[in-house]
């Protein structure tokens, strides 16, 4: 069998028990991203030399005494917003073309820590802003699936990657719904942590309050294995929770939903949702029920807010952010500009694409004195009741099913020239980011186009263990996993 | 909610843009179409509501104040666009 087919959990077992040397799986990993690459588009960067020499190194220090670590020589792919050191981190923006982090973000020290293999760096929407790779300054990547779709975004580059046997499995990071929507689109599975569970040092900051990294992988008990390598609290993180990490591979266990109440909110499931995808949700929640599912009706009535929130509170967050982008002391800088001021608004210009330069404009708006209280303040507090929305339902139940996008991935520069049809795609994922809940997207069908359809689960924070004990459930008493694009 | 090209150029500025008149006019018309979404919000009584600013209830983190090891001053100047010896360099600020 061709290592690139293998599933991380797969593939650690075959390097653990010696069967299978580093360069070996860095030589098949290469292989197969010269084969598909020109046509995926995944990668902003692939480290061909560095793997092949870290690969080296790992074999040899596995000479004498065969002694590995859970991520040694595991060819991971790695969103180009999180920074790793020596390695060019882009955000898919011409502002940091030529950055070169000198750190880490905590979740690539663990991994090295481990010995992992960085494969590349994979394309998102220019700082993780969109749902399609389209707003990548480097252009677009493309679903395995159908070369004419997008892979979502803004993770598309690690989902593409995932899917397309690019990697074994691949981190991602989801402020809206930016690993759920691409696994979906990608039919991969992709774990959004609860806000907390894992650092943000070092993921390049889009909305400090929303963003969370996390897994992108090619089944649940992948997603529950690297899970487990980055979760944790860590000091350079203010906002990463003080909860211990349970063994998460635990919680595949017991392959039942017994004793677990399962919610479908009816608000989910209301118009504008593809027939198709509400077809396959629905069916999957059946077998959910026939697993030892109890299913119930609940409500989650202010969810059509959910959308308006977001785009107050993450493009304010975002134009707070953005604004260390001003040509002084790394990435781009404008030249030949005769002031300071002419300094800032000249590289900002050059710098950052249509869609940020649009958040920017916005968020801003949404700060500036006269509509502070009637933006911001106002999204704040509606944010609050979905909170609450949340905890009521969590009370009756303990995950919620839902589709993870209203329609399978669509096609390159169908919704590219509007941007609020586009921010409306992100209805069934925003929400979980506003409460700052954890949930899984994971494969439940496919259209007559041939496309993937998703699922999501929805869970208390940081009960990912149950969300994860659902999703395998499921996961083995289905088929989808069995079926690959042919990438043509 | 109707942003007109004036206020676009107002927020341009605030948020150090320079927007080109192609672009005013673009983004007037897509704020505005988004800002009349956002709008919808006002059907949602929040009269006493506290506003949620994280979701993790915390307020303040704080560390001892020791010296630990930090980014040599080469590390911290390798991206810099212009440096004149371990300083960043930028135009003339005062005439």
């Amino acid at each position: 069998m061709s290592l690139h087919k293998l599933t991380l959990c797969e593939l650690q077992r075959k390097f653990t028990a010696g069967e299978v040397s580093a360069k070996e799986i860095a030589r098949a990993y290469f292989l197969r991203i010269g084969q598909v690459e020109p046509k995926v588009k995944a990668y902003v960067t692939t480290q061909k030399e560095q793997a092949m020499v870290q690969a080296a190194a790992i074999d040899d220090s596995l000479k004498g005494w065969r002694k590995t670590q859970p991520m040694m020589a595991m060819p991971l792919a790695i969103k180009d917003n999180l920074c790793t050191e020596g390695v060019t981190t882009t955000c898919s923006s011409r502002m940091l073309q030529n950055f070169v982090p000198p750190y880490d973000a905590t979740v690539i020290a663990k991994l090295r820590a481990q010995g992992y293999l960085l494969l590349g760096k994979t394309n998102l929407d220019e700082f993780a802003m969109g749902s399609s790779t389209e707003n990548s300054a480097f252009g677009p990547s493309r679903n395995p699936w159908n070369l004419q779709c997008v892979p979502g975004g803004s993770s598309g580059g690690s989902a593409a990657a995932v899917a397309a046997d690019e990697c074994v499995a691949a981190l991602g990071s989801d402020t809206g719904g930016s690993i759920r929507q691409p696994a979906a689109f990608c039919g991969v599975v992709g774990l959004k942590p609860t806000y907390g569970r894992v650092s943000r040092y070092g993921l390049i900051a889009f909305a400090s309050s929303l963003d969370q990294i996390g897994p992108i992988t090619k089944d649940v008990a992948d997603a529950a294995f690297l899970l487990g390598v980055i979760a944790g609290h860590d000091p350079m993180d203010s906002t990463s929770a003080d909860v211990p990490v349970p063994d998460y591979t635990k919680a595949l266990k017991k392959k039942d939903l017994k004793k677990l109440k399962v919610g479908i909110p009816a608000e989910f499931f209301a118009e504008g949702l593809d027939p198709e995808v509400e077809q396959a949700v629905r069916a999957a929640i059946e077998e959910l029920k026939s697993l030892g599912g109890e299913i119930k009706e609940i409500q989650l009535p202010r969810t059509d807010a959910a959308v308006a929130v977001y785009y107050v509170i993450a493009t304010a967050e975002a134009s707070s952010n953005l604004a260390r982008f001003d040509g002084v002391k790394f990435g781009l800088r404008s030249k030949e500009t005769k002031d300071l001021l002419e300094l800032y608004t000249k590289t900002r210009q050059e710098g950052f694409g249509p869609e940020v330069k649009r958040r920017i404009m916005l968020g801003t708006y949404a700060l500036s004195s006269g509509y502070y209280d009637a933006y911001y303040g106002k999204a704040q507090a509606v944010r609050t009741l979905i909170r609450q929305d949340f905890d009521a339902a969590f009370k009756e139940v303990d995950l919620i099913v839902t589709p993870v996008t209203p329609t399978p991935a669509f096609k390159l520069g169908e919704k590219s020239e509007d941007p609020l049809q586009m921010y409306l795609s992100d209805i069934f994922t925003i929400s979980v980011n506003l409460a700052g809940l954890p949930a899984i997207a994971l494969p439940c069908g496919f259209s007559r186009a041939g496309l993937p359809i998703g699922m999501q689960l929805i869970g208390r924070a940081f009960q990912e263990d149950t969300l994860l004990r659902a999703a395998y459930a499921y996961e083995q008493s289905t088929q989808w996993r069995a079926k690959k694009p042919a990438v043509r | 909610m109707e942003i007109t090209k004036q206020e676009v150029e107002k927020v341009a500025k605030l948020a150090r843009l320079q927007v080109s008149e192609s672009e005013v006019a673009v983004f007037a018309k897509q704020l505005s179409q988004i800002l009349t979404h956002v709008d919808t919000l006002k059907k949602y009584n929040t009269d006493g509501v506290e506003p949620t600013a994280t979701v993790l209830g915390q307020v303040n983190v704080f560390r001892d104040d020791v010296v630990r090891p930090s980014l040599s001053v080469e590390q911290a100047l390798a991206n810099a666009p212009e440096r004149e010896a371990d300083g960043f360099c930028v135009p003339k600020i005062i005439d």
